[in-house]
């Protein structure tokens, strides 16, 4: 019983984790949550027996994941130049959608 | 407009969820098939404690090798796409606290890797597990001490290594044994040692090279395309 | 349990489809794969559960002779455990592409890549 109510109330914390990262405005909340989805999910699967894909999902879903995104994240917005343009590869300067 | 057709299709997509949610009665016991797998002759001659280890090594081995040359396909290709040659670039000094607590964490993560795809066949836990583990001490080293150069080269040698002697160890299996990936061509040890299951933990611990350095291979290219523009 | 954890795995799913589908960013998209993966590795979890059943992990609790009556499914557990794995090289995979795509058009919106579109 006790059991149902741990697994309920991870339930509810996952799927709100889910709408923050499709509808959060800043990119590194929306990434961070999407670990904290996995991290959740890893607690999900050792209530249902499955220690070892519990150890698999918190070690890459919410560890190596998360920082893939980061560093492409990183990337992407240092190649924006400091007056808000991006810089193409042909070197034309276009403004920001 | 456009978003109220997808909302219908989700919709649809839910109604046959639900369809799958409702015929769903829940298990009062084992299927056929792992009820074969958790008989006693059958642990008995496979030698495994860790039934996950036995199924993904043994009865399924066939699958993890595929799933590993996967891997190693999404490694070749990010490598091929995200070659950079890496430049020196001007980075914030780490903190006097994070370098010492790396310097002091590092071996001590990738010994408790090692731990864990050593007594997979005992234990939770087994290769793709230890090579996460062993992977996230390889990106904590690249956060502490991202000045210096990321050694590819060993990596990839570790990894085709690995996945050459997981290949032979099988096939091994069907010369001298039953089968490809038959365990039984190595002495099985007593059940719940640390030496038994004949090579079930010798060809885990391989995968777990295999995946730890891969997934190295994956963030190393990663980092090394942040100093191109 | 396994009702609630197969209803969130549904839910997981169909929030990561609805993300695949309608969002304008690569990354929101990459971001609704991933959800989509985590949903269908937690569905998978649930149907292995085997009521008031321990992990299969032999030991002084679990005996060998009576395994069958005392633990749960292990087959879908190991191709979870690898298809976690798998999900992540192919997120990497993904991502790959972002960078070469933002290289390209210099944005990440979906709009302006117009190369294939029909």
């Amino acid at each position: 019983m006790n059991y149902l109510i741990i697994s309920i109330l991870l339930g509810i914390i996952i799927l709100i984790m889910a709408g923050i990262a499709i509808y959060h405005k800043e990119s590194l909340v929306a990434i961070i949550a999407t670990g904290v989805v996995g991290l959740f999910a890893s607690v999900l699967y050792l209530l249902l027996a499955a220690p070892d894909v519990a150890m698999t999902e918190a070690a890459i879903g919410s560890g190596l994941s998360t920082i893939i995104f980061f560093y492409v994240l990183n990337k992407i917005r240092s190649d924006k130049t400091k007056d808000g343009s991006l810089k193409t590869k042909d070197g034309r300067q276009k403004t920001e959608v | 407009m456009r978003n109220s057709f997808i909302l219908i299709l989700i919709v649809a997509f839910g109604i046959m969820l639900y369809g799958l949610f409702d015929a769903f009665s829940g298990n009062e016991q084992l299927s056929e098939l792992a009820k074969y797998y958790a008989q006693k002759e059958n642990i008995e001659k496979v030698q495994a404690a860790n039934l996950v280890t036995a199924v993904v090594v043994t009865y399924r081995g066939l699958d993890t090798l595929g799933e590993v040359t996967i891997l190693f396909l999404t490694a070749a290709i990010i490598g091929f796409f995200l070659h950079n040659k890496e430049e020196k670039r001007f980075l914030r000094e780490n903190s006097e606290i994070f370098i010492t607590a790396a310097k002091l964490l590092i071996p001590i993560i990738i010994l408790l890797g090692v731990y864990i795809f050593i007594n997979g066949h005992l234990t939770p836990g087994g290769g793709f597990q230890g090579g996460a583990v062993i992977a996230s001490a390889v990106i904590l080293m690249i956060l502490a001490f991202p000045e210096r150069e990321f050694n590819s080269k060993f990596f990839t040698y570790l990894e085709s290594a690995s996945g050459t002697i997981f290949v032979l160890l099988a096939a091994l299996g069907a010369i001298i044994g039953s089968g490809f990936l038959d365990n039984a061509i190595v002495p099985m040890g007593t059940f719940g040692k640390l030496v038994s299951a004949g090579v079930i933990p010798i060809i885990y611990s391989f995968v777990g090279l295999k995946v730890g350095s891969e997934l190295s291979n994956i963030l190393g290219n990663f980092k090394a395309v942040q100093s191109d523009n | 349990m396994e009702y609630v954890s197969l209803t969130i795995g549904f839910l997981v799913i169909l929030a990561g489809l609805w993300a695949i589908m309608t969002k304008k960013n690569i990354i929101r998209i990459i971001i609704g794969f991933v959800l989509f993966d985590t949903g269908i590795h937690i569905v998978m979890v649930a149907l292995a559960y085997v009521k008031g059943k321990a992990a299969p992990i032999l030991d002084s609790t679990v005996s060998i002779d009576d395994a069958v009556n005392s633990i749960v499914d292990p087959i879908p557990q190991a191709l979870v455990l690898t298809a976690i794995v798998i999900g992540l090289g192919v997120t990497a995979l993904m991502l790959a592409y972002a960078v070469k795509l933002h290289k390209e058009k210099g944005n990440l919106d979906i709009k302006s890549f117009k190369e294939l579109k029909w």
